[in-house]
């Protein structure tokens, strides 16, 4: 079998899910030895953080952050879009009758 | 950037072959590949698990998992499994699994206290929520859905694939991760003397280490099949491929994509419904928006008024208080909800909250709210901290993000979207695999139609949930050791490895600047899938898809490029999807009629569900043509006592562990 040289390089997303804390990281690599997409591949250089070469496969399931040993080392995120809404508890109007469209929405 | 000058971090080992013999050998390694291999090891066998991530935490329940459906035989249970299992058979219109619900229901709970017995949590050993309604104070086991009947197990499943990865070491697995299973190896004898079709056997499969490239043989007597089910067939986002399906990126159907080339029969194919979730798009992410299904049952909602949206039972009597949402009605034994049931039967059909057309009628106002606030203590931590946090994509990415950003289920109400509980807005021709699609046909020993291939978990057809992966993982792990211990290791044929290993590695070779990628395909099929195999179906368009597909398959693939072994995983997933694809358009021509339960229309055929078509179409590929059968859809006969029939031997064991 002819011999091919393998090439890599980070491909290009709108997003970026992971983010490493350079000063907490201590680049212990569970997070690429768990990851099941396979999108985080070794630093090259030793003691650092893997690189995110394929941040557009990730799943979004947190395996990486749950085994990472120093909490805050690295975190997860979806992209903005997916971050559903939440507003404070509304009291329950007390006068409210269905289909009057009554209450305050804005409270 | 400092990553242009990165080089492969792994070594270079494309043509390096490597050949591993064992008893069973089971592809995929999520909860019941897991399984599989445990059953085959406990019986002495030899066992090589494939798995393409890595075991710890690979999966759709690789991060977790909340709540275990079907335990019928747990010592708060009040139904038998017969009937929750002809429950099911009956909620799908008997296009339903019904062998695989029965063993899901008969030894489901075994399997939970195996888990237990591996280190897993299945109970509440610190009572966190001692006294709470759903809580056995005895057991410490902890009830979701119905519960008066106690069938369904809150549990911790972010314990278990850790779990299960020590058991499986213990046990002497040898595990290979970062391997992708990639085909199928059949016995050499295919032919006789005058070129008739002779009975093959499974030898095995083949595959590929995904870091380096290295080609694997993998010789066995018996093959579990345990790689999920399809996906990104209609859906796709080149941008996001990871978020755009509900299962993890790597699950897209490869067993079933080798099962269909190596003449492996399915039944079910044609059925796929409108899809549910894709949060590279038009929804959220799974269980991170306010709802009151699954993970979620029975939150309370409000709409944008702050007016509580009542819960209603079957009869449509208002519910007045948070218990009342967890009981059958009167005269109701017991209720279903869960993975597969979406509108159920009358019979079947538990709490919920009023139609959303009723809800308009009345004057309610979007948007609709989850209000953990409303809800007694111990049912809010039940739900926000307990399912949300052990069901799977929700430790990290909702539980802790938003609590992270201020949310507060004391304080705060989590937005619902769209008008249902789904928090999405699909269009007719976006397809998912979802609600118990189909799958491979098998017989009662989860064997399907080729000798020494057995099928389990999501790749069965009408599959659901966790438990249903783990009870027939098992089962199919003891039935292929029973097989491979009164079989030998089939003869294989040169030619066939070498030409996996050409087809493997061909996407190596191709030129570069001319070349296509992964992603370029994915998207074309996806549309196509969208086009000639959407909301309604019809000859002309079935055979154009098919056309088209082949189109892509002659002038596409020859070109398609990889610069490394992840890239080459990545294409090799592609090619799997579009053979799945071709596989749903046949299935979907050789039924020729509409269908209400298979969510499937023809335009040819309008008439919905007649009498003659009421059966499993059962497909398979045999030299480039389709074989259809047809079988009946109570194939499987007599739930129990067919089960018990064949099991004397497990059944044997089970009495023995209840006496110690």
């Amino acid at each position: 079998m002819e011999k091919v040289e393998f090439t890599v390089e980070p491909v290009p997303c709108s997003t970026i899910p992971l983010k490493y804390n350079e000063a907490l990281c201590i680049g212990c690599g569970r997070c690429a030895a768990v990851c099941q997409c396979d999108i985080l591949l070794p630093s090259q250089e030793k003691g650092k953080h893997p690189i995110i070469m394929y941040p557009g496969e990730c799943y979004y399931c947190g395996a990486c952050v749950m085994v990472c040993p120093v909490p805050g080392a690295l975190t997860l995120q979806h992209p903005l879009m997916n971050r559903a809404k939440f507003v404070p508890v509304k009291e329950v109007p007390e006068h409210t009758e269905e289909g009057t469209g009554f209450g305050n929405p804005l409270r | 950037m400092k990553e242009k000058n990165y080089k492969w971090p792994y070594e270079n080992e494309v043509g390096i072959e490597e050949t591993l013999t064992c008893d069973v050998l089971v592809l995929g390694g999520g909860l019941s590949g897991c399984f599989a291999a445990i059953a085959a090891a406990r019986k002495g066998q030899s066992v090589v698990l494939v798995e393409k991530g890595a075991v710890e935490k690979s999966g759709s329940a690789g991060t977790g998992f909340d709540h275990w459906e079907s335990a019928c035989t747990n010592p708060c249970s009040e139904v038998t499994p017969e009937e929750i299992a002809e429950a099911y058979v009956n909620e799908q219109d008997r296009y339903s699994n019904g062998i695989a619900h029965y063993i899901e229901c008969r030894e489901g709970y075994d399997r939970l206290l195996d888990l237990e017995s591996f280190g897993g949590k299945i109970r509440d050993t610190e009572d966190e929520f001692a006294g709470a309604e759903f809580r056995d104070e005895k057991t410490k086991l902890m009830f979701a859905y119905d519960y008066k009947n106690k069938f369904t197990i809150r549990v911790w499943g972010s314990t278990f694939k850790p779990a299960l990865v020590k058991e499986m070491r213990r046990l002497g697995v040898r595990i290979l991760e970062r391997t992708e299973a990639t085909a199928l190896l059949l016995t050499s004898d295919r032919e006789d003397n005058d070129g008739k079709e002779k009975k093959v056997r499974g030898a095995g499969a083949m595959g590929m280490d995904v870091h380096t490239g290295k080609f694997y043989i993998l010789r066995a007597k018996a093959t579990v099949l345990a790689m999920s089910r399809p996906a990104r067939v209609w859906l796709f986002d080149s941008d996001l491929p990871g978020l755009c399906e509900f299962r993890p990126m790597q699950s897209i159907g490869s067993g079933h994509a080798m099962g269909w080339r190596a003449g492996v029969e399915f039944t079910m194919m044609e059925k796929s419904v409108r899809a549910e979730f894709s949060a590279a798009g038009r929804s959220f992410p799974p269980y991170g928006a306010g709802n009151n299904h699954n993970t979620w049952y029975a939150a309370t909602m409000v709409d944008a008024r702050g007016v509580e949206i009542p819960y209603v039972n079957r009869d449509g009597e208002e519910l007045k208080t948070v218990s009342e949402r967890y009981y059958p009605a009167p005269g109701q034994k017991f209720f279903l909800k869960g993975g597969v049931i979406d509108n159920p039967k009358y019979e079947y059909r538990g709490p919920e909250t009023l139609d959303f057309e009723e809800l308009m009628k009345r004057g309610y106002q979007l948007p609709f709210y989850a209000d953990l606030s409303r809800m007694p203590d111990a049912e809010r931590r039940v739900i926000w901290g307990m399912m949300v946090g052990e069901e799977a994509k929700t430790k990290i990415p909702i539980y802790k993000n938003y609590k992270d950003r201020g949310f507060d289920p004391e304080k705060h109400m989590l937005q619902s979207y769209g008008t249902g509980w789904q928090s999405a807005n699909f269009l007719e021709q976006e397809r998912q695999f979802f609600g118990a699609p189909g799958g491979i046909m098998h017989d009662w020993d989860l064997k399907t139609n080729i000798d020494g291939i057995y099928a389990a978990g999501d790749q069965l057809y009408a599959s659901d949930c966790a438990g249903f992966a783990c009870a027939t993982g098992y089962y199919a792990g003891r039935k292929a050791s029973d097989y491979a211990s009164g079989t030998d290791l089939g003869e294989i044929c040169r030619e066939d490895t070498e030409r996996e290993k050409q087809r493997l590695y061909a996407p190596l070779y191709t030129d570069k600047e001319a070349g296509v990628g992964w992603k370029e395909l994915n998207q074309a099929i996806s549309k196509a899938m969208q086009n000639y195999c959407g909301g309604v179906k019809c000859e002309a368009l079935l055979l154009e898809g098919l056309d088209l597909l082949k189109s892509y398959e002659a002038e596409v693939v020859p070109r398609l490029s990889a610069s490394n072994p992840h890239d080459l995983m990545r294409i090799h997933e592609v090619l799997d999807i579009l053979t799945v694809a071709q596989l749903v358009l046949h299935a979907s021509l050789a039924r020729k009629s509409s269908s209400e339960p298979l969510f499937f229309r023809r335009s040819d055929y309008p008439e919905m569900d007649p009498e003659r078509d009421r059966k499993h179409i059962v497909i398979r590929q045999a030299k480039g043509h389709v074989k259809i059968r047809e079988v009946p859809l109570d194939f499987f006969g007599e739930l129990k006592s067919e089960y018990e029939k064949r099991n004397q031997d497990y059944i044997e064991e089970a009495a023995e562990r209840g006496k110690s």
